[in-house]
């Protein structure tokens, strides 16, 4: 039986035979409650993924076709995306948004991890202050910091040239729930394994690095995604520092693009899957680690 | 002079912190000051500088917030507003499909991707998407309308149905977020609960009730603090889903964060600006304390 084969120990298994009768009856009842999970979990997953195919099936569709509604292309084409890649700087800011999801993510798994293993890992003076100054950032809202730091990106010229690209990013190269979240995990690393190393001479950059953030790797890892991602879809500072074109990233240019061509809805689609199925992608190959990394870090938190 | 390992620690433990701590001070705690600065001048973004003026800038909002439709009645009202209908919502729809998903084997990755799709894309590409589907006419929903037989739907186009429409969206964006969340949650309540409880002849609403949600409640919290919070701060929607970005039509979707960007970088009213983030920050401290306060009873068993 199938569900007695499921529970493990005797003493439970005991308990399933003496109710195998009740168990009957709740088996026939446990079909018809899987086939309504399944039947409203497929609808709202429909209600999910519309939008997405929608999307695409509108970015592939030659202009007329969506006046005259067919819900799949007759013609599909290429074309849209051909004109928007042509007419656009949208390879820019593809680039751009690479490059400053690229640098604080860099950032921002070094730091992060550093500090989170030193508030861990070692005994220092003011350490509780230190911890408490880091994590009480985390009840300002950004929002409030966007004037203070278009103050000081124009006193620095970090509104300008190529150092836009360091204006993008820098709010962003260490966070505090990073740290927070680095120090958690450093908790399963044991101390005597650093100990051993120092007795063997080893410093204690060399010991952060070669041997305790070697085995905290899976939080890395989905430290860095969800640093990417989010970098790779923040708006409103990218917006308001960005003062040129060419330093727009990708959903800055994207909300600029709407303006250009506000009834072309096909290029407007062609547009927003350039913008999307890049990252959509990453996340399907990663979806396991990311998925977990949600539920793990948000039962830490 | 030799130092101890415990002095050469600390030492290691001030160079490990040294760029992070910087960083806070720098580039969070003094603008942090200078936010609650700015907001008492009258603050020129470009000298970096300006005169002090007291509260002058709270008194300009109060008297504006005193005008009936003036902005900022409809940013602060529309917010709680977005709070209101946005957040139950959002967690009582991701309790059902995390309950739901809890229940089968089978496809439950598939499902899992598909819910938390929407979450990692770029608010403006969703944003215009969803516009794409609220289109007059052309829109796929208002297809889907006609051809069920009822009137064609204005969405984002009237005043009264605006708001709702956008609400929508972000829930749509933000669910899967909270699903996973939940899931992991239930999948963390011991199995010998239940056996226990069913044993006792409970039915599956009173499983519910007596075990499920109440041994939620720690997430509940962490949700609803959170996503309140995620609704304070909206802007990448509203601005690219009301027309021109204003928060239209007749400011029925503008929010206070939309309004600071609007006052502070349209109309470089910094000190205004300013203020409402202030204001902003004041206001989701209180509804965070309150909540807090409010929900956070704990449960043991």
């Amino acid at each position: 039986m199938a569900t007695s084969a499921e529970i493990g120990t005797e003493g439970t298994l005991q308990i399933a035979e003496h109710f195998k009768p009740a168990q009957g009856g709740s088996r026939r009842r446990f079909g018809w409650t899987l086939l309504i999970a399944y039947l409203l979990l497929a609808i709202g997953g429909v209600c999910m993924v519309t939008p997405f195919f929608w999307m695409i099936l509108t970015s592939v569709k030659p202009a007329p076709e969506l006046v005259n509604f067919s819900f799949f292309p007759e013609n599909p084409t290429l074309q849209n995306y051909l004109n928007v890649l042509n007419t656009s700087t949208f390879e820019r800011w593809y680039l751009n948004s690479i490059i400053v999801a690229a640098i604080s993510t860099t950032s921002v798994v070094f730091f992060d991890t550093l500090v989170g293993y030193t508030l861990n890992k070692f005994d220092f003076p003011g350490k509780n202050i230190i911890f408490i100054g880091m994590l009480g950032t985390l009840m300002i809202p950004t929002e409030m910091l966007i004037i203070p730091w278009f103050t000081m990106s124009v006193n620095w010229n970090w509104h300008i040239g190529y150092t836009q690209y360091w204006g993008i990013a820098f709010p962003g190269v260490i966070t505090a729930a990073g740290i927070f979240l680095m120090r958690q995990f450093f908790d399963g690393v044991p101390n005597e394994l650093l100990d051993a190393a120092r007795m063997d001479g080893m410093n204690e950059f060399g010991i952060w690095w070669r041997i305790a953030a070697p085995l905290v790797k899976p939080a890395i890892a989905a430290l860095a995604i969800f640093n990417f991602i989010g970098n790779w879809n923040a708006y409103l500072w990218p917006l308001i520092l960005a003062n040129s074109r060419e330093f727009y990233t990708l959903p800055v240019g994207l909300s600029f693009f709407r303006g250009e061509s506000t009834t072309h809805w096909e290029k407007i689609m062609t547009a927003a899957s350039l913008a999307s199925i890049p990252l959509l992608i990453v996340f399907l190959v990663f979806q396991r680690q990311i998925i977990r990394g949600i539920a793990l870090t948000g039962l830490k938190g | 002079m030799r130092l101890t390992l415990h002095q050469r620690q600390i030492i290691w433990a001030y160079i490990f912190m040294s760029v992070a701590l910087v960083f806070f001070v720098v580039i969070r705690w003094y603008p942090t000051i200078l936010a609650f600065n700015v907001s008492f001048r009258d603050w020129n973004v470009f000298e970096g500088s300006g005169p002090w003026v007291g509260l002058e800038n709270y008194q300009e909002i109060w008297q504006d917030a005193g005008k009936p439709r003036s902005s900022v009645t409809a940013a602060f009202s529309n917010t709680v507003r977005y709070v209101l209908f946005g957040v139950p919502s959002q967690l009582v729809l991701a309790l059902a499909i995390a309950l739901l998903l809890a229940q089968i084997r089978r496809l439950s990755a598939v499902f899992r991707v598909a819910y938390f799709a929407p979450y990692v894309t770029s608010a403006v590409a969703v944003a215009f998407v969803w516009n794409w589907l609220y289109q007059p006419e052309t829109g796929l929903i208002n297809q889907g309308l006609d051809l069920v037989g009822l009137p064609q739907q204005p969405f984002t186009k009237s005043p009264a149905q605006a708001l709702p429409s956008i609400t929508a969206v972000a829930v749509w964006q933000n669910l899967g977020f909270a699903v996973i969340i939940f899931l992991a949650g239930i999948q963390q309540i011991p199995g010998h609960y239940y056996e226990a409880a069913r044993i006792d002849g409970a039915n599956a609403w009173q499983l519910f009730w007596r075990i499920t949600l109440p041994l939620l409640n720690p997430i509940i919290v962490y949700l609803t603090v959170l996503g309140t919070i995620s609704y304070l701060r909206l802007f990448a929607l509203v601005q690219n889903m009301s027309p021109q970005g204003t928060g239209g039509p007749l400011k029925s979707t503008t929010t206070v964060v939309l309004e600071v960007y609007r006052e502070g970088f349209s109309s470089y009213k910094m000190g205004y600006a300013g203020a409402l983030t202030v204001l902003l920050f004041f206001l989701i401290l209180l509804i965070t304390i309150i909540q807090l306060r409010f929900f956070s009873r704990r449960v043991e068993y």
